[in-house]
């Protein structure tokens, strides 16, 4: 047997007063790809920081052993142990923008890594430094090494960011959900491209992630993270087939699947939301008179019509406009041209005043329920904004007895009534904010990302509440998403778009089995599926 | 009783706050974070204090004319009350707790002959018999005797706060908190006023005022000048700065317009110019100005006005930024779904989330408008020579700092005062943004 690259022993880490990390023990070979697995707050990321020492200050780490190859870590002093990380163990982020120096070219940022290490006169350095962008797939990159962070696209900052941790030849590299921040098809890319490069190298990878999905294409070694502690660590395909732990088969169960067969609803031919070329227009300006010289065409004539009762979803990658148009339909966004009909009227011919009135019954639900909500009001005032502003005349009691009314509903009691959200975790928020859309009562409630900012576990969760909503009330929800799983599990209708328009249009069966728009067969065969 | 413009704005300000108060009391929004803030000893100390400077003020602000005093001057309940304080006065410097004066000169003698040496003050000590002998045993009994009165008040209302509540004793921290700041003053002041009768605590100036004296009618003077101006750049900074910041468009054209053009002219200029204008319309107008009190009053007043005007343009950049952020988050674009007409998001979402930054910044102008007044006062455009200030006492220690042997004691007392009550508002104001921060847990 090989001796292994990376053994932790009993690793704990805790804060003043509550134990985040509670004694976890695993091993990665060299070679192997190992992935820990969790959700949200389980600790996982710490542990990564914590095996190269790099825990926050304020933490306490205790350890029997943290071994790699013949390095003691738990013994080598500080300054050893920068040489340590970045030339045995390199790590890569989430967030590929906050990772990288805005004011230094890439070219600068990946040569100070090689620096750091390898003794090299400069010509040497720009070598290595165009090996390594070819290496991780930049094209043309003797123009690219002089280019700044903010001219790359995402998936090309993530590049250059496995660039820089390749700079030291690693032999483990610690990728902390490097593809979370990126579209599907961006995301198949980069871990084809982790693929390749551990192939080449033969360096062990150490992913992190959430995706259940993901992992199972990726992995050969599967470790399952729950408060704090491992609950299962197996290979690959046993983890997946048999998952022992009843934490590892709630995760399963909760992954939303894209064969889902859609339950069949009864066709309502009643047209709630007929949308006609509809398009939103941003002007770019120039000069000192800030003259208008050309347009972004965010939304780019859109046209569809949505039922009453029925859920469309809207389908696209990041950038594409399917938020832009989510909020112009709303007229949270001026439109450019088009035509709204809402209950067979048409929304640009009423008056302002009109046009608040109506817009009630037409909600919005946002991707992120941190953000979503005034910090300073209470639950109560949040839930009841809608209702004071549509009924000036509600006594406090009234209210009162309709927002518990609300907060049952999305399975909330009525001691949230007094407090301020940030007492409640992401799942109980996004309850909240569509307790507040509820409120007033609405046809249509456009869901922008609901789920995405949330473990597969509460999203779940979160779909189940939609669902069951429009079953007793007959709500429609146009559902901005871009994860095709989740539209097999609520939508009947799917609507694709690409660069302002939409390209493909039908029944989510139509679309997810028989995508005939080429772009919609890429984004399909780009979703990573449970391999079992 | 006589009411000059700066007193009435201050009874204007205090009633607005207490009827504010009284009628917020019992709404949850505002009762949990105050319970939040006396949990807080740091807080509930520096409230304490701030609380004595503005009792002081107050004092201070009482005008009338004395019926039986032979000069018609105008004094105010804090002058009648610190008459030995007042009229005390010496020929020129002296050190503090001294009975000679600062420089020699020649004294004569009993037998005629003239000495030179450091001549015996007026007033200061000259109870004692024997300077060398009795002196630091008077002062140590003085001093006790204020301690024990001070203490015994403290201990007796204590006490009595207790027994008619029914409470058993030092059962309520925040209760324990405010009796012992309340001790540390009480006897801290009843000491300083008995021995003020008998020596100068803290020396005295040039003309032989004393200085202790000079820095508590200080403290109106620092009041007015913090919350008078602040209470006049806050309208503006917040009104403009939120409203340029949602509204954008032209409305923010013409906001950021004003205040660029405002920020370009240089401060001093606008001061000194009106307070030229000022000083002309007095002397213009005499007859409305018949006391050397009023006219003082007067180009106070301006001072703040104008301190105030030209003040605002920083806060309402800060704010018009936060606003630009604030309109595009989530919960302000939800409350427009909802059909939340513009003025209720205003109000509602964007004025509570920028509030942090308006306490921050009040509080951090207060301490730079009393610094401010310091530096006008230099360069003779500040508050009118007659006026007790801080700026007046540190603009005159400038020369007395250059003197041989220094003369140090209007400096550290001016010093000493402003640092309490700027620290004071500082740690007052820091905690109460915490409590008013839902998403910081209590600890």
């Amino acid at each position: 047997m090989t001796q292994p690259l990376l053994s932790v022993e009993n690793l704990q880490l805790s804060f003043a007063d509550e134990s985040v990390i509670k004694g976890i023990s695993f091993t990665i070979n060299p070679g192997e790809t190992f992935a820990l697995v969790g959700e949200s707050g389980s600790g996982k990321s710490l542990a990564a920081l914590s095996v190269l020492r790099l825990q926050p200050t304020q933490a306490t780490l205790q350890a029997d052993a943290i071994q790699l190859g013949d390095i003691d870590i738990l013994r080598t002093p500080e300054s050893e142990l920068c040489q340590v990380r970045g030339q045995r163990i390199a790590m890569i982020f989430q967030d590929p923008m906050s990772s990288l120096n805005p004011v230094m070219t890439i070219g600068q940022q990946i040569a100070e890594t090689i620096q750091l290490h390898f003794d090299l006169i400069r010509e040497q350095c720009t070598q290595k430094v165009l090996l390594l962008l070819e290496q991780v797939g930049i094209p043309d990159a003797a123009r690219r090494i002089s280019e700044y962070p903010h001219q790359l696209s995402g998936g090309q900052r993530q590049r250059v960011m496995i660039a820089i941790a390749l700079a030291g030849d690693p032999d483990l590299l610690i990728a902390d959900e490097p593809t979370t921040a990126l579209d599907v098809t961006i995301q198949a890319q980069i871990l084809e491209l982790l693929k390749d490069i551990q192939k080449q190298t033969g360096m062990a990878l150490w992913l992190i992630s959430h995706d259940l999905a993901l992992v199972s294409n990726m992995a050969d070694r599967v470790a399952v993270m729950q408060s704090g502690k491992i609950v299962e660590n197996a290979d690959n395909k046993s983890i997946f087939k048999q998952p022992k732990h009843r934490y590892t088969q709630t995760l399963l169960n909760a992954l939303p699947n894209i064969h889902h067969q859609a339950e069949q609803k009864e066709a309502n031919t009643t047209d709630l939301l007929k949308v006609i070329d509809f398009k939103v227009y941003y002007p770019i300006r120039k000069g000192l008179f800030k003259r208008t010289v050309d347009h972004v065409r965010a939304v780019d004539g859109v046209n569809f019509t949505l039922a009453e009762g029925q859920t469309l979803a809207l389908v696209g990658e990041s950038g594409c406009g399917k938020t832009t148009l989510g909020k112009g339909l709303l007229s949270l966004i001026p439109s450019t041209a088009g035509r709204v009909d809402f209950q067979g009227i048409d929304l640009s011919t009423l008056s302002r005043e009109q046009l608040r009135i109506q817009r009630a019954a037409m909600q919005i639900v946002f991707q992120d329920p941190f953000a979503a909500m005034n910090p300073r009001l209470y639950v109560l005032d949040i839930i009841a904004e809608g209702m004071r502003t549509l009924h000036a005349d509600l006594k406090l009691e009234e209210i009162i007895e309709q927002v518990t009314e609300l907060l049952n509903q999305v399975g909330l009691d009525e001691s949230a009534l007094y407090r301020y959200p940030h007492e409640f975790s992401g799942g109980q928020r996004q309850r909240i904010c569509i307790a507040r859309a509820l409120a007033v009562k609405p046809k249509l409630i456009v869901c922008d990302e609901p789920t995405s900012a949330l473990d597969v576990s509460v999203q779940k969760q979160i779909i189940d509440l939609l669902k069951s909503l429009q079953k007793s009330q007959g709500i429609s929800y146009l559902f901005i998403t871009h994860d095709l799983a989740v539209v097999a599990e609520i939508a009947d209708q799917v609507a694709v778009m690409y660069e302002g328009k939409i390209v493909e249009q039908g029944s989510v069966d139509q679309v997810l089995r028989n995508a005939e728009h080429p772009y919609t067969q890429k984004l399909l065969s780009a979703v990573p599926i449970l391999q079992c | 009783m006589i009411i000059l413009w700066t007193d009435a704005l201050i009874f204007v300000l205090i009633s607005v706050i207490t009827f504010v108060v009284f009628s917020l009391r019992k709404k949850q929004h505002f009762v949990r974070p105050w319970q939040k803030v006396s949990q807080n000893r740091t807080a509930l100390v520096s409230l304490v204090f701030l609380l004595c400077f503005l009792f002081v003020g107050v004092l201070d602000s009482v005008h009338f004319k004395p019926s039986d005093g032979l000069n018609k001057e105008v004094i105010s309940l804090l002058d009648y009350w610190a008459s030995p304080l007042r009229e005390h006065q010496e020929k020129s410097y002296s050190a503090p707790f001294s009975v000679y004066a600062y420089s020699k000169e020649l004294i004569a003698t009993e037998h005629g002959a003239s000495v030179w040496g450091y001549p015996r003050l007026k007033y200061a000590g000259s109870h004692l018999k024997d300077v060398i002998a009795e002196k630091t045993s008077d002062i140590l009994l003085k001093a006790f005797i204020g301690f024990i009165k001070g203490t015994s008040i403290i201990v007796l209302i204590f006490g009595g706060y207790h027994f008619l509540r029914k409470l058993p004793l030092g059962s309520n921290k925040a209760v324990n908190t405010v009796f012992s700041a309340l001790l540390f003053l009480l006897a801290g002041s009843y000491m300083l006023i008995d021995l003020s009768s008998f020596y100068h605590v803290m020396g005295t100036d040039k003309v032989g005022e004393d200085v202790f004296y000079q820095a508590i009618k200080s403290i109106r003077t620092g009041l007015v000048i913090g919350t008078l101006t602040t209470l006049i750049m806050l309208p503006l900074a917040v009104l403009f700065g939120i409203l340029a910041g949602f509204f954008r468009g032209w409305v923010d054209d013409v906001i950021q317009y004003i205040y660029t053009t405002l920020n370009s002219i240089p401060g001093v200029l606008l001061i000194a110019a009106s307070i030229l204008m000022v000083q002309v319309y007095m002397a213009n107008h005499q007859e409305q100005f018949t006391s050397l009190v009023a006219r003082a009053d007067m180009r106070l007043l301006f001072l703040c006005l104008i301190l105030g005007v030209t003040s605002w343009t920083g806060l309402c950049r800060l704010l018009r930024a936060e606003t630009l952020k604030l309109r595009e988050m989530e919960y302000v674009q939800a409350a427009r779904a909802l059909g939340v007409p513009r003025y209720m998001i205003l109000y509602r979402h964007i004025l509570p989330n920028v509030m942090h930054i308006v306490l921050i910044s009040i509080v951090l102008d207060f301490s730079a408008l009393v610094l401010a007044e310091a530096v006008l006062s230099y360069v003779n455009i500040g508050v009118d020579p007659t006026t007790y200030s801080w700026g007046n006492m540190i603009n005159g220690a400038r020369l007395e700092m250059a003197r041989d042997p220094i003369v140090w004691w209007s400096l550290l007392a001016s010093f000493i005062f402003m640092f309490s009550l700027v620290l004071a508002a500082n740690l007052f104001a820091d905690a109460v943004r915490d409590a008013f921060d839902p998403r910081r847990k209590p600890s």
